[in-house]
């Protein structure tokens, strides 16, 4: 090979390329990633949130059910997003439209192809997760508005996280089947079960500590402590590293995975 | 069209047979998806019903306490019929038709489009009622059925899958691209959140909007399964039987139209 592109060379080449992705795509994505979880936070935090006392000794500080859920939901929110956009469209790319076997066959190193579908993720997560947070903010469930924006950055470094990690895993699956097996038991217990909806000490001790290991629980209570501005600066430094040494540990698996696949 | 008509080799339920078994071979090789199909109402009510059920206080059902895990189970009972047939007549059959042209072949052979409709919505039933078995025995075992009328609610669970399963299975024969399928979602999530699945339909007042809801088919479906598993019975678990078949037989009709139309004309 004749020259190695920089990583911001590399990734900038793309940005049409995604560009177009996006300008093909935003319409379906728009439905299921705005409208869907607004119809959660009415049904779940207003309706039957109704039910629920507002008891901040019982739902870590909130003084009401959907001040309590909304900063969890926005956090699952953004998993589901990266989750979606680093399934099937990798799986695109290396086995049905071929694009980064195209892309392979121009001075673009597999890094490269990594970085600039992350990119992607990236601005999907931040750009979804910035309008769904100022939607919310009429129900009045911020305590501060520099929080509600740390908690933005929260759900931002989620996505980048699940991103990262999922794409490991998408690079190395040969069927999609997997990815049907990935959403039921990987993303619907993680949505259901990581602090979004209820409490984690509502699971019990042992299921307590299940839920502490999974990355989806460090966001969710990031992205909560910041929303109701009852941040523990141990805690929150604590959620920050978890998150930030699994992004890069999946990037690194998805850069050598995808290495492998494409037998570089 | 020809209007000479050859007598087909297969009876009805011959064909059924056939169809079914074609689709239980397809599926063995992706039994991972099959078993865990099972999973995803459970865990909506170990989370719902259990993790946040801690937090509600004194629920009632027309004036009597249930627990609040009581009240969810019927309800995440119907919504996974509900989901399942949805996914197995839309996502699933637009497949077959548009990209796998699975039906042009099975024209081909002396299988017609009546068989094809009723195979298919067979084997997601089959499907669908081996998943809602399933979830009764977790529900039973959990203490949260009250009456030996929840024996029917196996049959009430088909009945919504039969019914959605048609007319779903109907309209995907009208879609033209995926993106048509944002439209199933924005009428799925709604359904599934606002049908008295997650809470009584008093929250929403006396009004137009009660009414509405009280008029979807979900609805009827989950409330009829609550019905069952606590014994309330009353008349109005009638009507809901009664609008499910028809929904059910309506879109049956449909389908046979339409696929006559697609396919064969």
């Amino acid at each position: 090979m004749a020259t190695k592109l920089s990583p911001v060379e590399g990734a900038a080449r793309q940005v049409d390329y995604w560009w177009t992705v996006f300008k093909r795509t935003w319409r379906g994505g728009a439905i299921s990633s705005f409208v869907a979880p607004l119809f959660y936070v009415v049904a779940m935090g207003v309706l039957l949130g109704g039910f629920i006392e507002g008891d901040p000794s019982r739902l870590e500080g909130a003084t009401s059910y959907l001040d309590f859920v909304v900063p969890g939901l926005v956090a699952s929110h953004a998993m589901q997003i990266a989750v979606g956009e680093t399934t099937y469209p990798v799986m695109g790319g290396i086995k049905w439209h071929k694009t980064y076997l195209a892309q392979m066959a121009t001075p673009l190193s597999v890094r490269d192809i990594v970085n600039a579908h992350l990119g992607f993720v990236l601005f999907r997560v931040a750009s979804a997760c910035a309008v769904f947070m100022l939607v919310l903010a009429p129900f009045g469930v911020f305590a501060t508005w520099w929080g509600a924006v740390l908690a933005w950055l929260a759900q931002v470094l989620v996505g980048i996280c699940f991103g990262c990690l999922v794409m490991a895993f998408s690079v190395r699956l040969r069927s999609e089947e997997g990815f049907g097996v990935l959403f039921r038991l990987g993303v619907v217990p993680l949505t259901l079960f990581s602090g979004a909806f209820f409490p984690i000490d509502n699971l019990g001790p042992a299921l307590k500590w299940v839920a502490v290991v999974t990355p989806l629980w460090h966001g969710v209570d990031l992205s909560r402590m910041l929303c109701l501005d009852h941040v523990d600066a141990g805690a929150a430094l604590v959620h920050v590293a978890v998150l930030a040494v699994l992004t890069v540990v999946g990037w690194r698996l998805a850069v050598t995975g995808l290495e492998k696949r494409l037998e570089v | 069209m020809g209007q000479t008509v050859i007598p087909s080799p297969l009876t009805p339920v011959q064909a059924a047979r056939l169809l079914v078994l074609r689709n239980y071979i397809t599926y063995r090789s992706a039994w991972k998806l099959f078993l865990t199909g099972f999973l995803e109402p459970v865990f909506y009510l170990f989370s719902i019903g259990v993790g946040v059920g801690q937090l509600v206080e004194g629920f009632e059902l027309n004036g009597e306490p249930i627990s609040y895990a009581a009240f969810v189970a019927p309800g995440m009972l119907a919504a996974s019929a509900f989901n399942g047939a949805l996914m197995d007549s839309t996502y699933n059959v637009f497949f077959k038709l548009k990209y796998d042209k699975l039906y042009d072949q099975m024209l081909a052979t002396p299988l017609t489009t009546r068989d094809v409709a009723r195979g298919e919505i067979a084997w997601g039933l089959i499907r669908g009622s081996t998943y809602s078995a399933a979830f009764l025995l977790v529900m039973a075992a959990m203490g949260l059925i009250s009456s030996w009328w929840a024996v029917l609610a196996l049959p009430a669970a088909i009945l919504i899958a039969f019914a959605f399963s048609a007319v779903c299975m109907g309209l995907t024969t009208y879609m033209k691209s995926f993106q048509d399928f944002d439209k199933i979602t924005l009428a799925q999530l709604p359904l599934f959140l606002f049908s008295a699945t997650f809470f009584p339909v008093t929250e929403f007042g006396d009004g137009a909007l009660r009414w509405l809801v009280e008029a979807t088919p979900l609805y009827r479906g989950v409330v009829l399964c609550r019905e069952l598993t606590t014994g309330e019975l009353s008349w109005a678990s009638g009507v809901s039987v009664v609008y499910l078949l028809l929904m059910g037989l309506l879109g049956l009709a449909i389908v046979r139209r339409r696929l006559d139309l697609l396919l064969l004309k």
